[in-house]
């Protein structure tokens, strides 16, 4: 594929559904989205809210039988739903490069890391054996692997957690893919590695002026590293902005109470926010009206939109449904003024 | 790597030490002694205390233990009681006999079993995995006997296709084609049968490996890399499934020569397995022994063999 444009990946209407018990449900319900070159563009909500249904649906992996992507992916004017797989593995691993979650769990036991890697540059490039081992070994010490050369022989499970995850990413960005799709790339790691990972993504996009898809539930790991913020609640996008205006003019009450749910280190005795109910369950997710009215129950009926819409409320700001006008915290009326005053 | 294989094989010496005894106090707790098959009214009782003197049967337990172990270390299992020739050429003979017919009995299960297990676990609970599982659950579900018994008499007896009995037909001079071929045709149906019945295991861990292995994280990253699906089937998947299956392999090979006690019983074939039923009918003590230690060897060997092969197959077992 050619690798030109600022837009790397528009997604329209995105509708991806699972079938359970015979009836197909929305996970991910009309998603819109663009990434653009050099841009670190993260989708933030709890589990369950459809997150990395998104990054599988992007990627093509998904169990095709039990699975309906409807909509429009983007890539290049080439539209990956739907996209034959023979094609499909020529991109992935080669235009998009994938982080996962779990380390360990992502490498095959019984494979060298450095071959784990090859193997990437095997299906995507004319190297031979040498050039590959090489490649790896220049990888490796691009994601920061003391020792290249003697690490490209051990074993998954003769390796740390951090190199662990540094070995993926360098199996992501083996072929300069233009887009990366990190889901959770920190969430199994200790707090210090995190830190480490993180920088060595931002600093991989400067060099490569790739676009890095970050998906995360880690509101911390956004401020950090995003630029642009999807913020995703029971399959839906409820508010997008830049990263500055999520954590400085939140409007979502769904944002509002991820946000104060955050500890802040300032203050000791603060007691957590916490948000009332749980994500509904993928069949009992309501299919109508606002999603997120249940959990926020002290706001009159009358503040939501029958069928929440998407606003552009400021250019580059959207946001979903317009109850986010009389939301307050049931323990703090004063926020109630605040938002009122903008 | 190397360093497994030794740290095993020490292990091994102490296993070895009680085993021999434990055969050995075995062999004293039975009944009678090497001249009890001897005495007849004639015999004079002296005679008889005079023997046991000069063989050494009156000095302490150790005395006879270390003599025994010196005999064995030089490859003499004594004589058989009933037979009246060496233990260790009689073992020998019914040896290549099993050993033939397990080599044949092995490749054939695996031949079998293999593609069944993949099959299977590729085609989770669609209508070939549904098949081999109503096969396993038969397999698995009918008495080895019974299934040896109905195939001696619908294929040796009915069809008259094989031959029922032995390990040879007695018209062939040894060394000819016709005298393999002999041998051969009357391995078929005992491997054939064996092989057929004894698949359950092999399939079922392969099914549930590529079950649980599909849907493993390492199988999507390979997927997100752009590894076309066979591959990542036969490359990732597979690989990981026979793992289960590698670590009993060890066994499968000292199997081998142990044989199958009811298939060799069945088939009336002169193998291990028959010898060892023999000689408990016929009290044959002396062979007994040397039949039970040769098994307790044989299992030691071969989880040895395992876990040296399994620390070729899975570098997540090597000691470091």
């Amino acid at each position: 594929m050619e690798k030109q444009s600022d837009l790397l990946l528009d997604i329209q209407h995105l509708h991806t559904a699972y079938r359970l018990q015979g009836n197909f449900y929305d996970a991910a319900d009309d998603i819109n989205l663009t990434l653009k070159r050099d841009e670190i563009l993260a989708i933030v909500g709890e589990s369950g809210s459809g997150k990395s249904t998104i990054a599988s649906s992007i990627i093509g992996l998904y169990d095709h039988k039990n699975t309906r992507v409807t909509g429009d992916i983007l890539y290049n004017e080439l539209n990956l739903v739907g996209l034959n797989e023979s094609l499909f593995n020529k991109i992935r691993g080669n235009n998009i490069g994938m982080i996962f979650q779990d380390p360990l769990a992502s490498l095959n036991p019984l494979m060298k890391v450095g071959d784990q890697v090859a193997e990437t540059l095997y299906y995507h490039t004319d190297m031979n054996e040498k050039q590959r081992v090489t490649r790896v070994i220049e990888l490796f010490n691009q994601v920061g692997m003391p020792r290249p050369e003697e690490m490209y022989n051990m074993y998954p499970h003769e390796l740390s957690g951090g190199l662990r995850q540094r070995v993926v990413i360098a199996m992501a960005i083996a072929c300069k893919p233009e887009i990366i799709i990190a889901d959770e790339p920190t969430t199994a790691l200790d707090v210090t590695i995190q830190a480490q990972i993180l920088d060595l993504l931002e600093s991989i996009q400067k060099e490569s002026h790739s676009g890095i898809i970050l998906i995360t539930h880690d509101l911390g790991v956004v401020a950090e590293t995003a630029d642009e913020v999807a913020v995703m609640y029971a399959g839906q996008i409820v508010e997008k902005a830049d990263v500055k205006t999520i954590f400085e003019h939140p409007l979502h009450p769904y944002t509002r109470s991820l946000l104060n749910s955050m500890p802040q280190s300032d203050d000791e005795d603060e007691e957590l926010h916490v948000i009332q109910g749980t994500v509904p369950s993928l069949k009992n997710m309501p299919r109508t009206g606002d999603r997120f009215a249940a959990r926020i129950p002290w706001i009159p009926a009358s503040a939501h939109e029958d069928e929440p819409k998407v606003h552009e409320v400021e250019p580059g700001h959207f946001v979903r449904c317009t109850c986010w006008q009389e939301f307050h915290f049931l323990d703090d009326d004063s926020n109630k003024e605040v938002v009122k005053n903008k | 790597m190397w360093k497994t294989v030794l740290r095993r094989i020490l292990i091994m010496i102490p296993q070895l030490i009680i085993l021999s005894m434990l055969v050995f106090i075995l062999a004293k707790m039975m009944p009678g002694d090497p001249f009890s098959g001897m005495i007849n009214p004639n015999s004079d009782p002296k005679t008889i205390a005079r023997l046991k003197q000069e063989y050494g049967l009156n000095d302490p337990a150790w005395v006879q233990y270390t003599r025994w172990l010196g005999n064995l270390l030089h490859g003499d299992l004594g004589q058989s009681y009933i037979q009246k020739v060496p233990v260790a050429s009689l073992i020998w003979d019914r040896a290549v006999n099993t050993f033939w017919l397990s080599l044949l009995t092995v490749i054939l299960t695996y031949a079998i079993a293999i593609p069944l297990g993949i099959s299977a676990g590729r085609h989770q609970d669609q209508w070939q995995d549904q098949s081999i599982q109503v096969f396993n659950y038969i397999t698995f579900a009918v008495p080895a006997f019974v299934f040896f018994i109905l195939g001696l008499w619908l294929f040796g007896f009915t069809l008259g296709w094989f031959p029922i009995s032995g390990s040879v037909s007695g018209d062939v001079n040894p060394g000819t084609f016709a005298y393999y071929w002999s041998r051969l045709y009357h391995m078929l149906l005992p491997a054939i049968l064996t092989a057929l019945i004894t698949t359950t295991g092999t399939v079922q861990y392969l099914r549930t490996g590529i079950v649980d292995n599909k849907v493993e994280d390492y199988v999507r990253t390979a997927r997100s890399k752009g590894v076309p699906e066979k591959v990542v089937f036969n490359k990732h998947i597979l690989r990981n499934s026979l793992l289960p299956i590698a670590a009993f392999f060890g066994n499968t090979i000292t199997g081998l020569l142990s044989g199958s006690m009811v298939v060799e019983m069945v088939f009336s074939y002169p193998g291990m397995g028959k010898l060892f039923l023999d000689s408990i009918s016929q009290r044959d003590y002396t062979t007994l022994t040397a039949l039970i230690l040769i098994f307790g060897i044989l299992t030691l060997i071969g989880n040895l063999l395992s876990d040296i092969i399994m620390s070729i197959v899975d570098p997540r077992i090597r000691v470091k």
